[in-house]
């Protein structure tokens, strides 16, 4: 392994990597294993915190909060997409009439917090028109608008970084405005801003776990409900290792889709724009919003 | 209108928290960004591992989930107590830091090969070419995504609050005991981070023009 940031290493600087590794890697593990220690010392691995778990009931329960959240996910997924390209073809119109209250829009959505969003849909509208819905609505509806909001801007992005020359050779084929961006722009988007949109996704995933401050009944907010049951020793950090199992599991495989999808596209030389193109790319992926 | 007048001490108090929560875990994940970055690209491969392993585990974990285990799980550790303040902080910095670290990574990618070689052939080491070569120009070229890391940040303040930090994100269960309508309250709170984010936005078109490199 070597880079350009240094040479590749002579026998003194092995030594020196070497000496430095291990002490890294002592310090590391010092850390480490002073929360192990933290955790055992406190009896957190003991068999009396973790039995909670071991119920089938409790499993099955657990089984339904993923479900929860991976169907929020879904329509969350699905909506952002969908409104993303409306948003973005919006804004990308010839007429300012148009193009101006798009704008407004994506950018008024990117700047409010999801929660607060949460927290309008959930608290704040069904007093005013004096009905009740449940939250999964709000959960769903306010990550739709903010992940559309800012897929928008990648899509927007990625038709932007497109050459001229392709949208010209449409028109001069004769095909229309529509035509052009339906069967010419947006594919070519789509495909090079595949890892940032997936990206983008996975934060979609991550951010269903706001739903537990407005009482979805998702992982987290099992979690917190097996962890605070004291006839069990109210086994908290167990149930947040267990929670963070299964968030870390789903969302490794879809960063996994998206290593896949990137490995796909650097294949294809049609779509990559050359070392300045992809590096436009991972700089977007790396600050996909958090 | 009434709804924030009325309740002027609930928001200067809320937004207070938030801002002092943004600017000291901006701060602590900018630091500790800089080194998890610093050792993904180092040369020393447990260095590289220990900072691929963290990146991963926590960009794959919800902020939520990270401060509920400081708000809930940490009180249980028997370690010395901590308030629900700097709880949230070193949560929001610990996730934050992922994201600058990834941030830089990518902006060292971006500075063109030729500043490394130049660096190496004038015969510095690998500390001295990161920090005083490549580094200083990575930061630029990489201004906007670390300001949309920074809004984000700031955005995510709001998280705390379903952890009992009495920030901008509490107001509205403060709003509820007092008998204020939600949707008011939150309008005005959605209003602020709006004029914050702006602020941010412009500072970060401030540095841009500032810093801009000819290259």
């Amino acid at each position: 392994m070597s880079s350009v940031l240094y040479d590749a290493p002579g026998r003194k600087a092995r030594t020196r990597h070497l000496v430095l590794g291990v002490v890294g890697t002592l310090v590391i593990l010092a850390i480490l294993g002073f929360i192990v220690w933290r955790f055992a010392e406190t009896g957190q691995f003991s068999a009396a915190k973790w039995k909670i778990f071991t119920f089938p009931l409790v499993q099955r329960t657990l089984l339904n909060a993923v479900g929860a959240t991976l169907s929020a996910f879904a329509v969350a997924a699905v909506g952002s997409l969908v409104l993303g390209i409306v948003l973005a073809i919006g804004r990308l119109s010839d007429r300012v009439w148009v193009s101006r209250p798009f704008h407004w829009f994506t950018e008024l959505f990117r700047a409010i917090p999801v929660l607060i969003l949460m927290m309008m849909i959930y608290y704040g509208l069904p007093p005013l028109f004096g009905v009740n819905w449940p939250p999964f609505v709000a959960v769903v509806v306010a990550l739709i608008l903010y992940n559309g909001s800012v897929l928008a801007e990648v899509f927007r992005a990625g038709i932007e970084a497109l050459p001229k020359g392709q949208r010209e050779a449409g028109f001069a084929i004769g095909m229309r405005k529509s035509q052009v961006m339906q069967s010419i722009l947006l594919p070519q988007a789509v495909r090079s801003m595949l890892p940032v949109i997936i990206s983008q996704l996975v934060v979609t995933l991550k951010d269903t776990a706001l739903g537990f401050i407005v009482t979805y009944n998702e992982i987290l907010f099992q979690a917190k409900y097996f962890g605070s049951q004291a006839q069990y020793g109210s086994p908290i950090v167990p149930a947040a290792i267990v929670a963070g199992v299964l968030y870390v599991g789903m969302c490794l495989i879809l960063s996994g889709l998206a290593k896949f999808a990137e490995s796909r596209l650097r294949r294809s030389p049609r779509v990559s724009g050359g070392r300045k193109g992809t590096a436009m790319v991972a700089a977007q992926d790396a600050a996909a919003q958090i | 209108m009434s709804t924030l007048l009325d309740n002027l001490d609930l928001f200067t108090t809320g937004f207070k928290n938030t801002v002092i929560l943004f600017v000291v875990s901006g701060l602590f994940a900018l630091i500790l960004g800089t080194i998890v970055g610093a050792m993904r690209v180092s040369p020393v491969p447990a260095l590289r591992a220990f900072g691929t392993l963290y990146v991963n585990v926590i960009r794959n974990t919800p902020l939520t989930l990270v401060l509920f285990f400081f708000a809930l799980g940490y009180p249980k550790l028997g370690l010395p107590e901590i308030d629900f303040m700097t709880a949230a902080t070193i949560g929001l910095s610990l996730y934050t830091a992922t994201y600058v670290a990834e941030v830089l990574r990518s902006g060292i990618n971006t500075v063109p090969v030729g500043q490394a070689e130049a660096a190496r052939a004038i015969g510095l080491p690998f500390t001295q070419t990161l920090t005083l070569v490549i580094l200083p120009q990575a930061f630029r070229s990489v201004l906007p995504p670390l300001f949309s890391v920074l809004i984000a940040l700031l955005k995510n303040t709001t998280v705390a609050a379903g952890f009992s930090v009495a920030e901008a994100g509490a107001i509205r269960a403060n709003l509820s005991e007092r008998g204020y309508p939600a949707m008011e309250g939150l309008l005005w709170v959605a209003l602020f981070f709006v004029i914050l984010v702006l602020i941010l936005a412009q500072l970060q078109r401030y540095f841009e023009k500032k810093w801009k490199v000819a290259r």
